[in-house]
């Protein structure tokens, strides 16, 4: 008797096993995928396009990502807890301009004050939106709409208030450099970026409140039963996601050296296309930095594709379109896919 | 006295009592806030394809759905309309493959939503990029603007004997026809209960993906309708027409009561919530402020349309717990 249900024990825990190694296999199935699509591009425009292959423009394309991939990274840890963060966009373009302007006012100032200038703005504004989505009870698409124009319209008023454009010349050239330095013969930009997603790539593997964010994602009631504290996560992803965009704001000034009121607009779809095309799951629970990373540089890379194909960029913005819908059905389909083998391998055992 | 209490504790009592703090501090601010033509023609006329789209969102929403793609609907609508004019169509061949066009679009977000089970939010994203990135791959960076007399009167022309624009007469329609179907028909009933509990209403037999592709369709072809009242008032077809108009589209639904979970919600406060707005912008415009500075305070009303109620029932239950600690300890 006792044989026997330990036996029943043993195969479920088994199957449980095999289930996990299921679901790992495919997402990291997913992520290669990625890869095999990425080198197809590359390879595809190569052959139409040789001085697509050079060095020097797989270093622009990584250039033009390392921003994209800062604010990607914080969009995925909002995303895994089930919730979005709309207002990425603003929240750069409201920081690179006011970080922009603050090296203009005072050119003599140390750098390092001006970045954690920016930081601290985008950690203030990712704290409101933090704020409003977990101890407000609004729901993120609600509270992050409201912001997205909220607080463009605060660049808006900064801009009417000081100047309407910060100009490559106004700012010190110690500044602009933080785009163009290179260490050891890797471009700086590059560099932050790599070092960011490692650090949040890590945090979220192994320690315990990263684990905590993908508990959430998957079954918040489950989570909040067995006392993770939802609240202070989602408002820490939040919060999180304001100082990453900070410091893609500085990063944005000092790379694009001009800026105005309206930059970084509409930045927000471009994230959400990288997040998704990355694998992270829109319904929070799955995915991996690794990924969103690699979903900006597949995006970073057709952009390229069609400036070197003389593809004309309007088409950017319907292909950003069609990215996130694409990836979201080939998601649903996956697990669809996952979860009726799942079953049928329950039921077979 | 309880009754009273309560009708003046409504969601719409408060939403009239904000309407006329705006009116007297519009009058305040300009003293052409007050004049007819502002409140006439002015003020309606800008508001009206915001109003429209509206009513199809307030259905949505009540259903537990969001469709964020309207703006970009009547922007690509407004496209399709202006390239097949300036191709040497009729005039009634563009504005039918205008709507069309937005037919189409509401149902592919349908579609996704109904036939992959994907939640409307991301789905809508999506196609927020999608469609107005398909307009500017029609027109780039161009601009129709010369469209017949006919066509353009629709937008700038008044109805005879009055100064309100046609628009109004065609809002006025379709608030009957919505209101209708929603507070006093079937359909309408079974949104509330789509809205409540999705399970239970399939349960009880309501064919709840039919029903949601129909209000996906219907969000599309009423947002190319505003796109065409858009293109005929300005006399211009341009690809970034109405960028961030789903912004004031939601909050005006939000504003006016509808619960965004879905369930709740009137057609009488969004039509209050869409004058709201109306005399907000307006009074904003007629102190010089810009168009993205106005922005900011609907963003805000937006948060706080959600925001402020639930503050709102926080403190009730706060109070509510005191009253109860209060009469235990008296008993005690």
């Amino acid at each position: 008797m006792t044989t026997t249900s330990q036996d029943v024990e043993r195969t479920r825990q088994r199957s449980h096993v095999n289930q996990a190694r299921l679901i790992s296999r495919v997402s990291r199935v997913r992520e290669s995928g990625l890869l095999i699509a990425l080198i197809f591009i590359i390879i595809v425009v190569g052959i139409q396009a040789p001085r697509f292959l050079s060095v020097d423009n797989f270093v622009q394309i990584l250039l033009s990502v390392a921003i994209l991939a800062i604010v990607a990274v914080g969009e995925t840890l909002v995303v895994l807890t089930r919730n979005v963060d709309l207002s990425v966009g603003s929240m750069v373009g409201f920081t690179a301009f006011v970080t922009a302007y603050f090296f203009k006012e005072l050119p003599g100032i140390n750098l390092l004050l001006g970045i954690l200038l920016g930081c601290a703005l985008g950690l203030i504004l990712g704290i409101v939106n933090g704020l409003i989505v977990s101890f407000g009870r609004v729901p993120a698409i609600v509270a992050t709409l409201g912001t997205l124009y909220a607080y463009r319209g605060l660049v808006f008023i900064t801009a009417a208030n000081t100047t309407s454009q910060v100009n490559a010349s106004d700012v010190p050239a110690g500044y602009l450099a933080l785009a163009t330095t290179q260490i050891l013969g890797i471009p700086a930009l590059i560099l932050i970026a790599a070092i960011i997603a490692i650090i949040v790539g890590y945090f979220l593997r192994s320690s315990h409140a990263g684990r905590q964010l993908y508990a959430i994602g998957s079954n918040p009631d489950a989570a909040n039963v067995i006392g993770i504290r939802k609240e202070r996560l989602v408002f820490g992803a939040f919060a999180a996601s304001g100082l990453l965009c900070g410091l893609a704001g500085v990063l944005w000034g000092a790379r694009y050296a001009t800026v105005d009121a309206t930059n970084a607009t509409g930045l927000e779809l471009q994230v959400i296309a990288a997040v998704v095309v990355g694998g992270v799951n829109i319904f929070g629970g799955s995915g991996t930095i690794l990924g969103a990373v690699l979903g900006a540089i597949v995006l970073g890379t057709v952009e390229n594709a069609l400036n070197i194909l003389n593809i004309s960029q309007f088409w950017l913005q319907a292909l950003y379109g069609a990215a996130i819908i694409g990836a979201v059905v080939l998601d649903a389909l996956i697990t669809r896919w996952l979860q009726r083998t799942i079953l049928a391998r329950r039921k077979k055992a | 006295m309880k009754r009273l209490r309560s009708l003046l504790f409504t969601w719409e009592t408060l939403l009239v009592l904000l309407l006329l703090i705006g009116c007297v501090i519009g009058s305040i601010l300009s003293p052409y806030f007050l004049s007819g033509f502002n409140l006439e023609y002015a003020l309606p006329s800008n508001i009206m394809e915001i109003a429209i789209m509206a009513l199809p969102m307030t259905m949505i929403i009540i259903a537990g759905e969001i469709d964020l793609s309207v703006a970009s609907v009547l922007g690509l609508a407004s496209v399709t309309l202006g390239f097949l004019w300036e191709r040497g169509n009729p005039m009634w061949l563009a504005i039918g493959a205008a709507l069309l066009v937005g037919v189409v679009a509401g149902y592919l977000n349908g579609l996704l939503v109904t036939k992959l089970a994907l939640p409307s939010l991301v789905v809508t994203i999506g196609t927020l990029a999608l469609y107005r990135g398909l307009a500017y791959v029609i027109l780039g960076d161009q601009a129709v603007s010369n469209f017949p007399t006919a066509f353009t009167n629709l937008g700038f022309g008044t109805i005879p004997g009055t100064q309100f624009p046609w628009s109004v007469l065609i809002f006025a329609t379709l608030v009957i026809i919505f209101a209708v179907i929603l507070h006093f028909s079937r359909l309408g009933r079974q949104l509330y209960a789509m809205g409540n509990n999705k399970e239970a209403a399939r349960f009880s037999g309501i064919n709840v993906n039919r029903i949601k592709l129909i209000l996906f369709v219907l969000s599309g072809g009423i947002a190319a309708l505003a796109g065409i009242i858009f293109t005929s008032r300005f006399s211009s077809a341009r690809p970034d027409n109405a960028v961030g108009f789903e912004l004031d589209v939601v909050t005006v639904v939000l504003l006016g009561g509808v619960n965004i979970f879905g369930g709740r919600g009137s057609l009488l406060g969004v039509i209050l919530a869409i004058f709201i707005l109306g005399v907000l912008q307006n009074a904003l415009s007629l102190v010089n402020i810009s168009g993205d500075i106005q922005s900011l305070a609907i963003g805000l009303l937006l948060i706080f349309s959600v925001l402020g109620p639930n503050i709102a029932r926080n403190i009730q239950a706060v109070i509510a717990r005191r009253r109860f600690a209060v009469g235990s300890s008296k008993q005690a």
